[in-house]
């Protein structure tokens, strides 16, 4: 009683528990891409002054998240895999936090004293 | 989708004809089904990647404060870094990223020529982006611009006057060896398997042998858009020195900074420091400066060109040391030394520019390992496809190592933008 066969037919066995991604979608997620990364390219041209970190950084975001939820399926996922990658992106932001916050708290001493000082 | 359903799997016959007892063969022992197999590897997979970003996060820190402390540093330096093969790069990974989710998607349907097509794709990608990675190394080696660690003198050995290109072809020469070996080593197995007839291992060879041309593609292609910029970073050389020689002119007359009389020059400077024109236009502003002597137009600043913004830093130096060479009192900030060597020192020493290229090759270099990583399982990845392994119940190593894979790709996605298109 073979439910399925490996020859190719598709029989539908109750047990599959792949999802496997259709290939427009595929293609879709990776012409977006495409498209954010040359307007990444497009943006550092213009000057956005202090925000030019900022905008970066949100074109990079975005093209991280379609990365993450469409070619590691994890929108399709079990949420507790979800669950622990956010949980490590939390991680890196007290990381990146607490030790910028802490650098602002020492003066600049690294600057060699000039001869009106010595 | 539980993964309790033991009662109905025990007795559950697939066709398969490799089973001992009840487990097919792929189904290791101590797991009850497919399912619970392929979720237990795709949960410690998922938390080998926080590791990754985790590790990752730390060398971002690290850029993040320096950048922070010193933004000019930054600006000037990413000059050196070549934005059209960074995007080539991007470009490059992102689509090995399509087909490795392409892969995974075979891989689940048993697909398996196009399975081992999608693998050989990604792997192709991934020589591609070394070839380039190779070119971009070889080319800053060459230039002097190497990582702190092996400074001599803890300066950077890059002077812009004197640019060497010569030592570069022997770096690239030497970094390429491994691969040239491995793909000749890939061929003699390819035609050892045309010639024994052995079709599993031909459709192993294959791709690997394609996958390893593929660097010298990469190679080929950062040659070709190098020698583009070359001459781009000839002109930024040029004004540099030139920047340095009115330093030096600055302190031999010791007159006021009149910026006003150095448009003209400073204009003439600019247009001529083309690539041709480079040593010539040297010696034209040394002759023109000690020749005029007058206080007028001795100490010129040359005016900020709009692709060396790294310049800007150097030109506040040269201000303010007119100030206090008029015997003004200037206000120490950032960068300011009485010294005259100073502006030369300031940017190309271990604590400035060495900072930023310390940065740069420890987060590239350390990326393109994971590349190479992945390199070497995504081989084992299509040896074990050749020979159809993978099964509609039994994807998790495709699975598992096409996360791992998109890891790499998003690092480098974060990579791109903040070290490659600094303005």
């Amino acid at each position: 009683m073979a439910l399925h066969s490996t020859s190719g037919a598709h029989g539908h066995d109750p047990h599959d528990f792949a999802h496997p991604f259709p290939v427009w979608g595929l293609l879709a997620v990776f012409f977006v891409l495409v498209f954010l990364t040359i307007a990444t390219v497009a943006q550092s041209r213009f000057d956005f002054g202090s925000y030019e970190v900022l905008v970066t950084m949100v074109i990079a975001t975005i093209k991280a998240s379609l990365v993450v939820l469409f070619f590691m399926h994890m929108a399709f996922e079990k949420s507790y895999n979800a669950l622990i990658f956010v949980s490590s992106l939390l991680f890196v932001s007290l990381f990146l936090g607490f030790t910028l916050m802490d650098s602002q708290t020492t003066k600049e001493t690294f600057e060699v004293k000039s001869a009106a000082d010595q | 989708m539980a993964t309790t359903e033991l009662a109905e799997q025990v007795h559950h016959t697939d066709g398969h004809g490799d089973h001992h007892g009840d487990h097919p063969s792929f189904l290791a022992h101590h797991f009850d089904t497919p399912e619970q197999q392929y979720d237990s590897s795709k949960l410690g997979m998922w938390l080998f990647l926080v590791t990754e970003v985790l590790f990752f996060s730390g060398l971002f820190c690290a850029y993040a404060l320096f950048r922070y402390l010193r933004p000019e540093v930054f600006e000037g330096c990413s000059e050196f870094l070549n934005t059209k093969l960074g995007a080539i790069n991007t470009g490059v990974l992102l689509f090995s990223s399509l087909t490795m989710a392409w892969a995974v998607r075979c891989a689940q349907l048993e697909q398996h020529k196009t399975l081992v097509g999608m693998l050989g794709a990604t792997l192709s990608c991934a020589l591609i982006f070394l070839g380039v990675k190779a070119i971009e190394y070889s080319h800053k080696f060459g230039l002097g611009l190497v990582p702190p660690g092996f400074l001599p003198d803890d300066k950077l050995d890059y002077d812009p006057a004197h640019l060497l290109h010569g030592n570069s072809t022997l770096y690239l020469v030497w970094m390429s060896v491994p691969f040239a070996v491995i793909l000749l080593g890939l061929v003699i197995w390819y035609i050892v398997a045309l010639t024994g007839r052995n079709k599993v291992h031909l459709r192993m060879a294959g791709p690997l042998v394609v996958a390893f041309a593929c660097y010298f593609v990469g190679i080929g292609l950062g040659m070709i858009l190098e020698s583009g910029e070359g001459h781009h970073e000839e002109s930024h050389a040029s004004v540099a020195a030139v920047g340095g020689e009115h330093a030096e002119a600055g302190h031999v007359d010791g007159a006021h900074a009149n910026d006003h009389a150095s448009t003209t020059e400073g204009g003439e400077d600019h247009a001529a420091a083309d690539a041709a024109a480079a040593g010539t236009a040297h010696a034209d502003v040394a002759s023109s400066a000690a020749a005029s002597g007058s206080p007028a137009s001795a100490a010129v600043v040359p005016p900020v060109p709009a692709e060396n913004p790294g310049i800007e830093a150097r030109k506040k130096v040269l201000e303010q040391q007119e100030k206090m060479a008029e015997g003004g009192v200037a206000k120490t900030s950032a960068g300011v030394v009485a010294a005259v060597e100073a502006p030369q020192k300031l940017v190309f020493d271990k604590k400035t520019a060495g900072v930023f290229f310390g940065i740069y090759y420890c987060m590239t270099g350390i990326h393109a390992i994971h590349i190479i990583a992945g390199i070497i399982v995504l081989t084992w990845l299509v040896v074990r496809s050749a020979r159809e392994e993978f099964k509609r119940q039994y994807f998790g190593p495709v699975d598992n190592v096409g996360l791992y894979w998109h890891i790499v790709d998003l690092i480098w996605i974060y990579l791109f933008p903040l070290l490659y298109l600094i303005r």
